[in-house]
């Protein structure tokens, strides 16, 4: 038995990369594993703990229900790829001062969702941002730390 | 003038909240966690795991898994014993009596638990040795399964393990006082049961080692996601036959651990002998889905408890009886009876009652091993004891508040011991009972509880005050226990030339922020700014031997051999000055990094002055001074077990009585951790302790049929907390330093997780008050065991 491949491309993080891909490996194996993006993790491979968010044509999705060979075509971003660009600098500085994380695993899921909070520009109650942010499981800090972090954030942004 | 202590000083590191460097890393998606490490030439396992909780293995067939695409290795139990310096056997010889099958790695010739690893595959990729996994073919004989505690110790019950002759693990009671005249003389006896249900860790990042033998230099690395990296270290080393000294284990990032990863797997030690046998790294990743059936459970505990109280709210006796469902075998090194003996020894911790008999019975079940599981015991001894507290409270016709503040353990009181014998020191119940009462604004709350309820809106107050063993020493189950696992712990503080100081810790970090707060202890002592100070923790080779974390004892024993060993490097670092500035060392001081005057604070010479000349220009020095500018301190509790800590909680619920649903609305927590050095760090470790309760209280349970087999190993059907379902957590403190220590720090990472769970099942049961006569003592408190209690289902 071998294993079927076939050819895909797309642009992670702004790059463009053209690889042979098993067709039953999924979105975050791919990027993990193939392009070294180590920042998305896997915490449970079916969908629940949201630790694999990745962005997919500017939509958040579970990278573990994804197929690499799905996104052929697909522009693909990453936490690395929102670190390099700047566009969560301001949540990124307020999630370290108000210690948002323990021990990280969570964090670049948990940011990748509060990008996607931040970018609908409006007004959001603190339920309301634990309702939207509940795809994304954290065990360490009970979560209280990273409400104030993107409601904070939230805020000043709105504040211009 | 003269020396500022370093706690005193203006600004001093020592009490500041500040934020972690690694936070850094991580919100950059930079974080390095042991699957992010793929040296060349890696291999993947994947394990065969058993379908039955207990069966006879009467054949392996392999020859068509050894055939497949891109397999290396096949092993089975048998080939991997054959490996191995012998079986693990999960006791201590401080729990006296206790029995414990011998067991193995892998299965050998019988399965014990469902889950329990059968068959390793090694191959090029995981997704092959899956597919290899599927051609093994193991012929079972099933054989009976014991899943029920209550049942395990009848005569009719089969026996687990034969040679042990009981499928009982352990007993012990406590008898102090005469708890019958006691309960004989009080004015109300109450009784009740509890039942609580089997939980699982659930960190994150599951279980990883990444192992590499070098045959050439017979050197062993591990990559692990550790909270022990020197226990791993040693029961590796006496499992496969290697010198310890000739084993490194690197704990990287550790994405999250809560007590799980204090211990060693069988999975684990099979990658590490299939990298022995090839010669090439062999990582092993646990998928969530065999997470759930091989990561150690907790928890799993019925308790009947009894108090004896008098119409002022007295309590004269306590008794209870606990049975303990463990699993199939005494998790290696740790013992799973731990649980069992906290509950003993912490239920009613707070409170003055001389007359106190306690008895746990542990046994043994075709289940998943049980260990210890952050704030071990804790969560049931504190919900029977509180729970108990507020029926006394009802009986006697006392606010909750007031019958604790009635048989608390007076703050002026101590030294004093509590019922199961331990010695209490440095603890302050009643000044959290009155900063708790303040910070709830407890009379207004009830104002308002009353008011929703002549409207139908049934709201819950509860409070759960607690005590908390952390840092234990070696006179207990460590060390003297047998165990070899390190209770006291090690620093290495060292000045480099450039004047920046290292610390190489023996206790580790999974996120508390433990390398940050020694960087601001070691910063604090030595007299410098904590941007010059860097922590190392986690790598074998580069620190000295020590327990790691575990029991809440990084800040508390790490953190005092931090403090001694940058008093030491200190006390080096004026000596040597004083050498060169023709000074008495008593005439200088060392603040921000520079060495100055004791009076006045002029300037003298900077630390890069004296690590230059420390380390290259030694001619500056006299002929016979020999600078070390390395200092290592050891440092472990002596006289108690552990060091306790206090504190209660608060919690405010609404139950809907027609779906049985709680609302959690808001949380309280004071509690009394000695010495803070960071508060942002001991709030946030309070808080993600609390949730952890909380989401054992409501959700979390491992669920078993009759047939051993785990019912909901997902984690779309074993529950932990969401955001939206958490409430705000308002975190206070008291500060009582323990004098144990200079440093003064206790433990802080498990008591939010210890009390939450009681403080729930009073709130809940506060709420329904008015429309039952039954409690809610079952936990988790799901819509239906809420709707039992009130008799609607």
């Amino acid at each position: 038995m071998t294993e079927e491949t076939t050819t895909v491309t797309m642009t992670v993080n702004g790059e463009t990369a053209t690889r042979i891909v098993r067709v039953r490996e999924h979105l975050v194996d791919f990027i993990r594993g193939e392009l070294g993006y180590t920042g998305s993790h896997l915490g449970c491979e079916h969908g629940i703990c949201g630790a694999c968010s990745v962005r997919v044509d500017g939509d958040v999705v579970r990278g573990c229900l994804t197929l690499a060979v799905q996104c052929d075509g697909a522009v693909i971003e990453t936490i690395e790829g929102l670190t390099d660009s700047g566009e969560i600098a301001d949540l990124q500085v307020t999630f370290v001062e108000r210690n948002a994380m323990q021990c990280g695993f969570c964090t670049p899921g948990m940011l990748m969702t509060a990008a996607e909070l931040l970018a609908q520009k409006k007004p959001m109650s603190r339920d309301e941002i634990r309702a939207f942010m509940s795809g994304n499981y954290c065990r360490c800090t009970g979560y209280h730390a990273i409400i104030d972090a993107i409601e904070t954030t939230n805020n000043s942004r709105l504040k211009g | 003038m003269g020396i500022i202590h370093p706690f005193e000083r203006p600004n001093s590191y020592i009490g500041r909240s500040m934020s972690r460097t690694r936070a850094k890393r991580a919100v950059a998606g930079r974080g390095r966690y042991t699957d992010d490490i793929t040296p060349p030439r890696t291999l993947h396992a994947a394990f065969v795991r058993s379908p039955y909780a207990h069966a006879r293995i009467t054949g392996i067939e392999t020859d068509a898994a050894k055939a497949a695409p891109g397999v290396r290795l096949v092993m089975t139990g048998a080939e991997l014993a054959e490996m191995c310096t012998g079986p693990w056997v999960g006791t201590l010889t401080v729990f006296e009596n206790m029995k414990a099958e011998p067991q193995y790695p892998m299965a050998v010739d019988r399965v014990c638990w469902q889950g329990e690893p059968v068959v390793m595959i090694v191959a090029d990729t995981r997704a092959l040795a899956e597919d290899a996994g599927e051609l093994v073919e193991i012929s079972y004989e099933e054989l009976p399964v014991v899943i029920e505690k209550e049942t395990a110790l009848d005569p009719s019950t089969p026996l687990i393990h034969p040679n042990l002759g009981t499928n009982k693990a352990w007993d012990k009671t406590i008898d102090t006082g005469d708890v019958d005249k006691a309960f004989a003389e009080a004015d109300h006896v109450i009784e009740e049961t509890f039942l609580f249900g089997r939980h699982t860790a659930v960190s994150l990042e599951s279980r990883v080692v990444l192992s590499e033998y070098d045959p050439g230099t017979e050197r062993l690395t591990i990559h692990t996601s550790s909270q022990c990296p020197h226990m791993i270290e040693t029961v590796f080393a006496m499992t496969l036959g290697i010198p310890e000294h000739n084993v490194r284990i690197v704990a990287p990032d550790v994405g999250g651990s809560f007590g799980l990863k204090i211990h060693t797997f069988g999975d684990e030690v099979a990658a590490t002998a299939a990298s022995m046998k090839l010669g090439r790294p062999v990582k092993f990743v646990a998928d969530r889905l065999e997470s759930f059936v091989s990561d150690i459970h907790a928890r799993e505990n019925r308790v009947h408890a009894k108090i004896g109280v008098m119409n002022d709210g007295t309590m004269i006796a306590a008794e209870i009886d606990d049975l303990s469902g463990v699993g199939a075998y005494s998790q290696y090194p740790r013992t799973s009876v731990f649980e069992a003996n906290q509950i003993l020894n912490i239920t009613f911790g707070p409170y003055k009652h001389p007359n106190y008999r306690a008895k746990a019975t542990v046994v043994y079940l075709n289940a998943v091993p049980t260990s210890q599981y952050r704030a071990v015991g804790h969560p049931i001894g504190i919900s029977v004891g509180e729970f108990m507290m507020d029926r006394a409270a009802e009986a006697t016709g006392l606010d909750p508040f007031e019958i604790r503040r009635r048989n608390v353990m007076e703050d002026n009181s101590y030294p004093r011991q509590i019922g199961a014998g331990i010695t209490m020191k440095d603890l302050s119940h009643e000044a959290c009972l009155q900063k708790l009462h303040a910070l709830m604004d407890y009379d207004a709350l009830r104002g308002e509880q009353a008011e929703l309820r002549a409207k139908g809106i049934y709201r819950g107050i509860g409070i759960a005050g607690f005590i908390k063993g952390t840092a234990p020493s070696p006179v207990g189950y460590y060390g003297a226990g047998g165990a070899r696992i390190a209770a006291q712990d090690a620093t290495t503080v060292k000045l480099e030339p450039s004047g920046g100081v290292i610390v190489c810790l023996g206790v580790t970090d999974q996120g508390q922020g433990v390398d940050t707060v020694m960087e601001q202890i070691a910063a604090a002592a030595i007299g410098m700014e904590v941007e010059q100070v860097r922590a190392i923790s986690g790598d074998t080779d580069a620190v000295p031997y020590g327990g790691g974390t575990y029991a809440s004892r990084a800040t508390a024993i790490g953190g005092e051999a931090t403090y001694q060993a940058a008093r030491d490097l200190r006390r080096e670092i004026l000596e040597m000055a004083g050498q060169l500035l023709q000074a008495s060392p008593d005439a200088l001081d060392i603040v921000d990094g520079c060495v100055v005057d004791a009076e006045g604070g002029a300037e003298r010479m900077p630390l890069s002055e004296i690590g230059r000349i420390g380390h290259f220009q030694l001619g500056e020095l006299p002929g016979d001074y020999q600078p070390v500018l390395s200092h290592t301190r050891r440092y472990r509790l002596q006289d108690l077990p552990y060091i306790f800590t206090n504190g209660i909680h608060g919690a405010y619920v609404e139950v809907d009585p027609d779906t049985g649903w709680i609302r959690h609305l808001k949380h309280w927590v004071v509690e009394d951790c000695g010495r803070i050095i960071n508060p942002l760090l001991a709030d946030e470790q309070v808080r993600g302790g609390a949730v952890q309760g909380i989401g054992g209280a409501l959700y979390e349970h491992c669920i078993y049929d009759v047939n051993g087999q785990l019912q909901n190993g997902t984690m779309a059907d074993y529950i932990t907390p969401m955001a939206a379902e958490m409430p705000d957590i308002e975190v206070a403190h008291v500060q009582t330093p323990t004098t144990e220590s200079e440093l003064g720090a206790k433990g802080a990472g498990e008591s939010g997780t210890g009390a939450a769970p009681g403080v729930l099942m009073n709130a809940v049961n506060d709420a329904i008050r008015t429309l039952t006569d039954r409690h809610v003592t079952e936990q988790p408190m799901t819509p239906e065991v809420v709707l039992k209690a009130l008799g609607k289902i």
